[in-house]
């Protein structure tokens, strides 16, 4: 048992954290581009906007993952072979954590009075410093607790990885269990254990920060 | 035109079929206080948005000491930073704390380092009397409170003019009055303004002139006291006169509930 989790922990987790690491961070920045186009853009960057998010949101992980590892070995030419099914990994959900994050920053975009941009403007601020001083700080703060969920619902999906051959946490138990069937029960404790360690103290704990955001800089009038 | 600050030439704007702007003409001079009122819907918030061309005009020009807005060649930024702007409903940043809401303009669009912009800001919430609600956010201040960091903001980028959108309309009566005498103390600093409001305590003591809108039109201009003596159009007549009727009677509800409380 205890060698079980030692080798889960250590085998696993760092691929698990790898792929929810970059597949996050590249979900955040297609997110935010496709959020800003969908918010600011013309009306034709918004429809490519929406037809991204739609598309990417309706087909299963699973396929956009087989998809850029089988299917799209060639793009990705440049990655030593060993390491392909990782970065397909990484890219399918990060293409579609993207279409997901673009609702949250969207919404949280929106969310920011329109008076404040307007005001910005009237100091002379660009666009673009509007965008940086003003919008976006507030905008992220907003987005935090749809973003710490994003990050439970891709933390989750990265075992599919285990599919294409990825050493995650699902596939260190595949590959014991093989082996030795009479510990499936307790891995799988384990596996479960693990994933519930990463992904309550994050949303818990964002959920709680945006409470304290709200407190500080809330639309209610809390000294009138 | 050289010594007129702000100079609105023939300005028109629609929105769709709807014309809000239906040839808008005046100048505002060093120091002058204009007071612009009339009717809800009668395109005076247009009109100030359309004068630092946040709402850009469909037809006529607008001039900040004689530099053309609408010119291809003029930076609407560095113009729109020397033309101060105060809101109905304040649009205070709200992650901002009172000071750095009014730092924030000198530091990123003049360039100030952040301690000059600092300095510029504390000077400015002092003017207002909200120094010692510097560290406050937004959001732990009242409407009144509000409003004076919102003008503190305007002043600490030292523009040539400044813009009053109707600043107290969205104040609970109590708290209309500090607003008011921050707005009375620039104008008798020379400070130069455009002020769309209906308090007409206000207009009559510092007003040089009064501008009556109506369906996009000016329909009379005056100094204050050819208004509160012998307004010409009956429009402006009915106008002050249903003012006078509110005014009047908030006054008395105010009597009435300061007696209660007393």
């Amino acid at each position: 048992m205890p060698t079980i989790l030692w080798i889960l922990l250590v085998r696993g987790v760092p691929d698990a954290l790898q792929i929810t690491f970059f597949g996050l961070a590249m979900g955040f920045g297609i997110g935010l581009i496709l959020a800003l186009m969908r918010v600011y853009g013309t009306e034709e960057m918004g429809w490519v906007a929406e037809a991204y998010e739609k598309v990417l949101r309706g087909i299963p992980v699973l396929v956009l993952i087989y998809i850029f590892t089988f299917g799209a070995s060639s793009i990705f030419w440049f990655v030593d072979p060993i390491q392909r099914p990782i970065v397909g990994a990484y890219v399918a959900l990060g293409i579609r954590s993207g279409a997901y994050q673009s609702q949250i920053f969207r919404g949280a975009i929106l969310s920011v009075s329109e008076g404040q941009v307007i005001a910005a403007r009237a100091l002379g601020m660009t666009g673009f410093q509007t965008q940086i001083y003003i919008v976006l700080p507030q905008a992220f703060r907003i987005a935090l607790p749809g973003w710490s969920n994003e990050y439970a619902v891709v933390i989750k999906d990265s075992s599919f990885a285990s599919d294409v051959g990825v050493f995650e946490i699902l596939k260190v138990v595949q590959n014991v269990t093989a082996n030795h069937p009479e510990l499936w029960l307790p891995s799988m404790g384990i596996v479960t254990l693990i994933y519930f360690v990463f992904t309550y103290p994050v949303t818990r704990y964002f959920g709680k920060k945006q409470k304290g955001a709200v407190g500080e800089f809330g639309r209610e009038v809390i000294w009138a | 035109m050289s010594d007129a600050v702000l100079r609105v030439e023939n300005i028109w704007k629609s929105f769709g079929e709807l014309e809000v702007l239906k040839g808008i003409s005046f100048d505002v001079a060093e120091s002058e206080v204009k007071v612009i009122f009339g009717p809800s819907g009668s395109g005076k918030s247009t009109l100030l948005r359309c004068i630092n061309y946040l709402d850009p005009p469909d037809k006529g020009d607008v001039y900040l000491r004689g530099v053309r807005l609408g010119d291809p060649d003029t930076d609407i930024n560095k113009v729109r930073a020397r033309i101060g702007m105060v809101f109905q409903h304040f649009n205070l940043f709200t992650h901002l704390k009172a000071i750095d809401n009014v730092a924030i303009g000198p530091q990123k669009v003049l360039g100030l380092s952040k301690e000059e912009a600092r300095e510029r800001a504390m000077d400015a919430l002092r003017h207002v009397k909200m120094e010692k609600w510097a560290e406050h956010y937004p959001a732990q201040l009242s409407g009144g409170q509000q409003q004076r960091v919102g003008i503190a903001r305007a002043l600490a980028m030292s523009p040539d003019v400044i813009l009053f959108d109707e600043p107290t309309s969205a104040l609970d009566p109590e708290l209309i009055g500090e607003v008011l005498q921050v707005m009375l103390d620039l104008a008798q600093e020379g400070t130069t303004m455009i002020v769309v409001t209906h308090e007409m305590g206000f207009a009559k003591s510092v007003a040089d002139e009064m501008i009556f809108i109506d369906k996009g039109v000016i329909v009379e201009r005056g100094t204050p006291h050819h208004f509160f003596t012998s307004p010409e159009s009956e429009r402006a007549q009915q106008f002050l006169h249903k003012l006078e009727e509110l005014y009047g009677q908030s006054e008395e509800k105010r009597n009435t509930l300061v007696d209660r409380d007393a």
